[in-house]
């Protein structure tokens, strides 16, 4: 017998969640995420931790936010009706640096569109979903084990960072089965709400010192008074109406993600290292992918996956490596073309980028992908 | 006193604060660093000022979480009440006290007062109201009386009003009271009943606007309002013993129910116990 | 494999523990469902995938073997079939034309749950026990424990009961033609 047990995609969401640490989890039930509350329901007494099932979705954040300042690793998750309903307040965690993570199974929009079929249309939405300039991180898994994995990295990144992390799962991997055998926890954990302010600046709570990007955080409730606001503010947290010190904040806000994009993007390469084309996608989509580079490569066609496992911030740099020895580029995609915006701004606008994506709630099948693979190859050959 | 009171429980540097003169918000943020105050220094209670936490949302009340010098969150419209559920469930032990207006727990926030009422978790609710939205300059609120103007409301109110104290008793409140400006004392001791109350409790603490509910309505300035709530916002002592012919029109200050229920914070840290004592058997 | 039916009729959850039962015994395996807004009602459909390579593409195009247990699921699935297919269907469904019915299995699933076993809803557990005998694709000691561990406590022997019910469908007799057939 092996050790492998057989887990769905959600509740993975789940199990790895508790081992980084999540002790705190609000939500309101959609689909196709309601298995992760369930499963934080049952689980989170058992290992001490508490969960709440709130009215909606807007006050489920707001809930998850509170826990966070007073000290508790918090989640959420939901879909895309329930994301958008979330918005406001990701933004006002992104402003007033409160680590979380919030799950977004996404399924068919746009609206109620069709709540248990697969869709990758959010991707968009994690990054500008929230009003004005702020920073987003987002990550997104393709298979039951990557879930339980990349949350994991989904709390470092959050605390690490101080920020609201999206983690971008689709229906296609949070209700879907697979043997997995979950590795031994990691040690490795970041909880870095243990520490004093930073010093100097009288011990202000966002101060932050020179050539660094994050405020120290200590919860509420542990000795230190001080004052948390969505309004601009300054280093010791109280709203400001000084354009230089709001300019300042809003920029370090940005600079402490991309300035750290080498830290924070990961991605996956399958078969690049001689690929002459090159299939990018991300989550569920790799799974169709997978199969279709196998057979293209059995068939004697110099073709890769490029995953990206990080989608915000989108990596570029990793991405533009490749590009000398590339002779074409298929995004593949369930939406009318969302990644591709990103993935042709980062490559440029004179080396075409083709397209398969899928809008009507079905999945994409390597069939799909090998077809329009030989259809690039006869559009190529004809020019 | 009040000096004292100012320099050891206000932000002396974010002083003075930002309301208009005359306004009936500053009283309410004495009344409650008073009520504070009065718990942590009774020896026989054990308050920490650290265990504080106030939370609020946006409007012209949310600006008191500022200038308090407690651990303090100003959060967005409407949500205060859910992020103090957050906060409060997060770490029970926590005084979690949210200090909201009429707009922000009865409109945008209104699910989450009636959610939070029937929960019981033990956060404290004290809402200014004052009528009106002062904040974006005056738009009619769920408290404006019909029939009464405002921006947004030029040729009178169609809508009718909340009572926020009876809204809060209707939606299953363990502890629902009403406060105001003129009778700061009895306020002041009906916050400390509520902030002391096991469970959810709120408090409809009556504010003054004379700058955009007064000045549209012809209630004159600050001090004619103020005589009108001497007139008609009457103590329960007083209230009580009034013939019930002279009650109408007048509202009871004071606390409007009390019950014992199951605190939710407490529930839940059964429900963990229970499980995992199972879990280990 | 591809299990179809009605909503409530527990066809996911036989798709489950077929991907359990894989899992338990060191196989490759992905398991997911399609499935209407209705818990009671509407199609329901799941699938799993076994093998003994790893598996990327999540979902069945044309499945080896089909389990049926709605006339509305037959009709619909019996049209997307791999070549060879087997399809198992209730006996009171109408196997439709063109299906080649010495591969249909048709067994009484919905009254054996019924009335051998005495409980409607186990009707998705007879079939697993059919199903299982009639492919010889597990030990009998692996499928019990599968349906263990997706069955709630205090069910355990109900659900034996199904999956004996569900295994004296098959004859040795079919279970020998149709292990050949599916090899």
């Amino acid at each position: 017998m092996s050790e492998a047990v057989l887990m769905q995609g959600n509740e993975a969401a789940v199990e790895g969640a508790i081992a980084a640490g999540m002790r705190f989890f609000a939500g309101y039930p959609i689909t196709p995420s309601t298995e992760i509350a369930e499963g934080s329901a049952v689980r989170l007494p058992q290992v001490g931790g508490k969960f709440i099932q709130m009215e909606d979705e807007l006050a489920s954040i707001a809930a998850v936010l509170g826990a966070s300042a007073a000290g508790m690793k918090a989640m959420t998750a939901t879909s895309g009706p329930g994301f958008s309903l979330m918005q406001e307040n990701i933004g006002y965690g992104a402003m007033a640096e409160i680590p979380c993570v919030i799950v977004d199974v996404q399924r068919a929009g746009p609206s109620t569109g069709l709540a248990t079929s697969p869709a990758q249309g959010d991707y968009m939405q994690a990054r500008w979903g929230t009003h004005g300039d702020h920073p987003v991180i987002a990550l997104s898994p393709s298979s039951v084990r990557e879930t339980y994995t990349l949350i994991i990295r989904a709390f470092n990144l959050a605390e690490k960072y101080r920020t609201p992390v999206i983690f971008l799962m689709d229906e296609i991997v949070g209700h879907m089965r697979e043997g997995v055998e979950l590795p031994k926890p990691s040690d490795l954990i970041i909880n870095r709400r243990k520490m004093s302010f930073h010093d100097g600046a009288n011990k202000q709570a966002y101060y932050v010192p020179e050539g660094r990007y994050v405020p120290a955080m200590k919860p509420f409730g542990q000795g230190e008074r001080y004052n948390i606001t969505g309004n601009a503010h300054d280093a010791s947290g109280f709203p400001t109406n000084s354009h230089e010190i709001a300019g300042r904040l809003v920029g370090r806000l940005l600079d402490k993600v991309e300035r750290n994009a080498d830290d924070i993007t990961r991605v996956e390469e399958y078969a690049m290292d001689d690929a002459e084309t090159a299939v990018v996608c991300f989550g569920g989509t790799a799974r169709a992918v997978m199969s279709a580079v196998l057979e293209a490569r059995r068939a004697g066609k110099k073709v890769g996956m490029f995953r990206p496992v990080t989608v915000w911030p989108f990596p570029e740099k990793q991405l533009c490596r490749r590009l000398p020895q590339l002779k074409s580029i298929l995004m593949v995609e369930h939406n009318h073309g969302q990644m591709l915006l990103e993935l042709r701004r980062a490559v440029g606008r004179d080396r075409p980028v083709h397209f398969l994506g899928r809008i009507d709630g079905t999945v994409i099948s390597p069939q799909d992908i090998l077809a329009k693979l030989e259809e690039m190859e006869a559009t190529d050959d004809a020019e | 006193m009040p000096s004292d009171l100012i320099h050891q429980y206000m932000r002396i540097d974010h002083l003075p604060q930002m309301w208009c003169p005359g306004c009936g918000n500053g009283v309410i943020m004495r009344d409650v660093a008073v009520a504070i105050q009065e718990l942590i220094e009774d020896p026989d209670l054990h308050f920490n000022r650290e265990d504080f936490v106030i939370v609020s949302g946006i409007g012209c009340s949310s600006r008191a979480a500022g200038y308090l010098d407690f651990n303090s969150i100003h959060t967005t419209h409407g949500r205060a009440i859910a992020f103090a559920t957050g906060i409060k469930f997060a770490n029970p032990k926590l005084h979690v006290i949210v200090l909201t207006g009429d707009g922000d727990c009865s409109a945008i926030g209104g699910n989450h007062l009636i959610h939070a009422a029937r929960r019981n978790m033990g956060l404290t609710v004290i809402a200014f109201n004052n009528n009106i939205y002062g904040m974006t300059g005056g738009q009619y609120s769920p408290t404006t009386p019909n029939g009464e103007r405002a921006t947004t409301a030029p040729y009178g109110n169609v809508d009718r009003p909340f009572d926020i104290a009876n809204l809060a008793t209707g939606a299953g409140a363990s502890f629902s009271a009403r406060g105001d400006v003129f009778h700061a004392r009895e306020t002041i001791d009906i916050i400390k009943q509520a902030i002391q109350h096991k469970g959810f409790s709120l408090v409809d603490v009556y504010s003054v606007c004379p700058t955009y509910y007064g000045r549209k309505n012809r209630k004159g300035d600050a001090v004619d309002m103020l005589k009108w709530q001497r007139e008609n916002l009457i103590p329960t002592a007083r209230y009580y013993s009034m013939p019930e012919g002279e009650r109408a029109g007048k509202k009871l200050i004071g606390i409007l129910s009390i019950n014992d229920y199951p605190e939710y914070t407490e529930e839940y840290a059964k429900v963990v116990d229970a499980v995992r004592k199972k879990g280990k058997g | 494999m591809r299990f179809a039916g009605s909503g409530g009729q527990g066809v996911i959850l036989a798709s489950v523990i077929f991907a359990e039962a894989a899992v338990i015994s060191g196989l490759e395996t992905v398991q997911s469902q399609a499935y209407g807004p209705e818990a009671r009602g509407g199609v329901s459909r799941a699938e799993t995938v076994l093998s003994r390579e790893q598996i990327w593409y999540s979902r069945v195009t044309r499945p080896d073997f089909l389990l049926a247990l709605t006339q509305d699921s037959l009709d619909s699935y019996a049209r997307s079939l791999a070549e060879g297919a087997i399809v198992m269907a209730d006996d009171s469904l109408v196997v439709p034309e063109g299906l080649d019915r010495g591969r249909v299995i048709s067994v009484p699933i919905l009254r054996t749950a019924g009335e051998t076993v005495g409980k409607a809803f186990t009707a998705n557990i007879v079939a697993v026990g059919a199903i299982n005998r009639a492919l010889r694709l597990f030990e009998p000691e692996t499928l019990t424990e599968a349906v263990r561990r997706h069955v709630p406590a205090g069910t355990e022997e109900l659900n034996q009961k199904a999956l004996a019910a569900g295994e004296a469908l098959i004859t040795p007799e079919m279970s020998e033609a149709f292990a050949q057939k599916w090899e």
